[in-house]
């Protein structure tokens, strides 16, 4: 279902992915680790089509995502570091502007029982300005679901969140995944985050590390530091740059 | 996508109400603008009619670019655009959303500028065909300044750099419109070619923000 | 080109890292060009042009007002010219081209505004006098300053590349409507002195081609020169880039 071949992304001179190789199937439930700066919300963003790629393929229901139609953004749900919402709209008016951007019919009942999902109902209409951290995170999450993506990408999910409000977005994510929808998800803690994944995929300087099965969790911590514990993968050796003096001669 | 250029002019509205920042911000700023002409420029009577035009439309100018600033920020606070060109058909009905938007709320303040410099100016501003001329401008200005508030607020001197790259483009337009409300007051001189001037400023500038405010909101 | 190719330019943003920075023979060839055709152009104006009847001497300055005017305008021309392709095709080599047109045609178009001025003191009795190609100039001059300020505005260099290429776009289509509007309105209220009309006497007009022609070389020696520096910054700062240590 998305098909990652040779993608590179580099932001001027400075390269953030750099030849990412990757296959995820459909309904797949898949974590993205690494260090900062490793390149997974950039990835993420390329596979949202928010960035685009600098080279290589990126193909998602075998659709370019450079390319990406509305039918194929509509199908997809991006949390971001950012909320994504508008602090001078309350929680109700956050989801029903953008129910009314994806073209939903009758909203108001998903709405609802999104809020008593992510426990805002009581907040439903306060401005989210005057919202914690975690219940914005709260309130983005239910953004992102709002209109039943067939692909999650979701960005360190769980930051800011309580232990009740992380439960409740387990359960979210879980009762989506049971009805075929494919999960992309970073994180920092994989074995704390980790429960709803099948395969984990290790990011480091723009490349894939290792891509394997979950296996037990209480052992993926230590799997994740052997594996950055590796010498860091070599960039290609510095093109010859040639010293020139003010008449343009090369010393 | 009438429906969700509808949705983002009913979003910025909602937003507004709850806040009431960009209007009350504008039209503070108006109405001092409008008085410090009047002391600087001593418009009493006569000068004052003279001027009203003038000191009209650089109110308007400078008040817009306060409120333009605002509307795109209030885009740009929880990490930019990127709600919204995941669910919009095309990346110009943002362009159609926001400067519709900022159309209406700069049109709220002129209708209470008009007004108001109708009795400081003493000259009768409360004319349909020089609201007519009023639309018509806001209408290029709104257009220009989405545009280039968008481009503004992803730099680092974000308020400073709005009028610094609107007001040059906007010269045609102001002057324009100074002529051709100055024109309408004097009642004698006609106006048909300011007003051609404004429609085709609208038309280029609104052709010219279709084309390349996608290349302004791409990640 | 074939079909593919060109689909896959359009599709990604490609980053190329610099372009030629070392001075090729067609630098020195520019540079060597312009500085004769100047010479060729001071002797001209101060020797073969007759001396205007009503102004005097003063009047000498508009051979090279005229071209400082027409050379700032191209030059922002071909910026608007390259923030299309830049846009269409997203390559560096466009943006750098841009930037650099607009730098050069800001100098030349300052220099026209300065000689402008330069030309009204003495002849109207008044440093500035709005006059419909003053006007226009004055208009680009600020346009353009906007642009570089925009340029300085951001350290994204692919994000400013884009807002830069759309503003290059905007600013000169704004040229043509505030010329139209700055006619218009000059001739509402008539100007005492009016530069219309102004008929050249076949010296005069020659030399006017020879200053056009001189300044137009030099703003391509310029050009090219102010290329090879941002094309040397860019591997400048690639290099700088490899070397920093991984990102943490």
């Amino acid at each position: 279902m998305i098909e990652i071949r040779g993608l590179k992304k580099a932001f001027g001179p400075r390269v953030a992915l750099d030849g990412v190789v990757l296959d995820i199937e459909a309904g797949e439930r898949v974590l993205l680790v690494g260090p900062n700066g490793a390149g997974k919300t950039t990835l993420l963003r390329i596979l949202a089509t928010l960035s685009r790629p600098t080279g290589g393929a990126v193909r998602v229901w075998g659709h370019d995502v450079t390319r990406a139609d509305v039918a194929i953004r509509r199908m997809i749900g991006f949390l971001s570091h950012e909320s994504l919402l508008y602090d001078d709209l309350t929680a109700r008016q956050n989801l029903r502007f953008y129910a009314r951007m994806y073209g939903m019919d009758k909203p108001d009942a998903r709405i609802a029982s999104l809020l008593s999902a992510v426990g805002l109902e009581r907040r439903a209409d306060d401005l989210v300005r005057e919202f914690s951290r975690g219940m914005q995170q709260r309130l983005a999450v239910a953004r992102a679901v709002l209109h039943a993506p067939k692909l999650l990408l979701l960005d360190e999910p769980y930051t800011g969140l309580d232990v009740a409000a992380a439960d409740a977005l387990t359960v979210l994510l879980q009762t989506l995944t049971q009805v075929g929808c494919t999960l992309l998800m970073t994180t920092h803690y994989p074995a704390q985050e980790g429960h709803l994944a099948q395969r984990v995929i290790v990011m480091r300087r723009g490349r894939v590390l290792d891509d394997g099965p979950l296996g037990e969790l209480t052992t993926l911590d230590a799997r994740y530091r052997a594996i950055l514990a590796r010498p860091a993968p070599v960039s290609p050796p510095p093109a010859a740059l040639a010293a020139v003096d003010w008449r343009g001669k090369e010393l | 996508m009438l429906r969700q250029i509808g949705a983002i002019v009913a979003k910025d509205l909602a937003a507004e109400l709850h806040t009431r920042e960009i209007v009350s911000a504008m039209l503070v700023f108006a109405t001092m603008a409008i008085l410090i002409f009047s002391f600087a420029l001593d418009l009493r009577g006569a000068s004052g009619r003279a001027a009203a035009p003038g000191v009209l439309w650089t109110t308007i100018a400078f008040s817009g670019t306060l409120g333009l600033s605002r509307s795109l920020a209030r885009e740009q606070q929880n990490g930019g655009l990127s709600g919204l060109l995941l669910a919009v058909e095309e990346r110009s009905v943002i362009f159609f959303g926001k400067a519709a938007g900022s159309f209406v709320l700069m049109l709220l303040v002129v209708v209470v500028l008009l007004p108001l410099g109708s009795v400081l100016l003493n000259v009768n501003l409360l004319r349909p065909d020089i609201a007519g001329v009023m639309v018509l401008g806001t209408v290029g200005y709104a257009a220009v300044g989405t545009l280039l508030a968008a481009i503004a607020v992803n730099t680092r001197a974000r308020e400073v750099m709005l009028p610094i790259l609107a007001l040059p483009v906007l010269v045609p337009l102001l002057i324009a419109a100074v002529q051709a409300t100055a024109g309408l007051l004097e009642g004698m001189v006609p106006v048909d070619s300011w007003i051609r001037m404004l429609v085709v400023y609208d038309l280029v500038m609104i052709a010219v923000g279709v084309v390349t405010f996608e290349y302004v909101v791409e990640g | 080109m074939s079909v593919e190719s060109r689909e896959s330019q359009v599709a990604t943003r490609v980053y190329e890292v610099g372009g030629k920075t070392k001075a090729s023979g067609w630098d020195w060839a520019l540079g060597l060009l312009s500085s004769v055709a100047f010479l060729v152009a001071l002797a001209m104006v101060f020797g073969y042009a007759p001396r205007e009847a009503t102004m005097g001497e003063i009047q000498r300055i508009f051979y090279f007002h005229v071209a400082s005017a027409w050379v700032g305008f191209f030059g922002f021309s071909v910026t608007f010219v390259a923030g299309i392709l830049y846009l269409v095709r997203s390559q560096r080599r466009w943006d750098i081209l841009g930037l650099s047109s607009a730098e050069v045609g800001l100098a030349f178009i300052t220099m026209a505004v300065v000689t402008g001025s330069l030309w009204a003191g003495p002849v109207w009795g008044t440093y500035w006098t709005w006059e419909p190609r003053l006007t226009i100039s004055a208009v680009q001059l600020l346009l353009y300053v906007a642009y570089v300020m925009l340029r300085a505005s951001t350290a994204n260099e692919e994000r400013i590349a884009r807002f830069a290429a759309v503003y290059g776009i905007v600013a000169f289509v704004t040229v043509p409507l505030s010329w139209f509007a700055i006619r218009w309105w000059r001739t509402i209220h008539p100007e005492i002195v009016s530069s219309e009309g102004m008929g050249l006497a076949p010296p005069m007009r020659m030399t006017l081609f020879v200053s056009v022609a001189a300044f137009t070389l030099l703003y391509a020696a310029l050009l090219r020169q102010r290329m090879r520096l941002e094309s040397a910054r860019d591997r400048l700062t690639a290099a700088q880039g490899r070397l920093a240590p991984e990102e943490w």
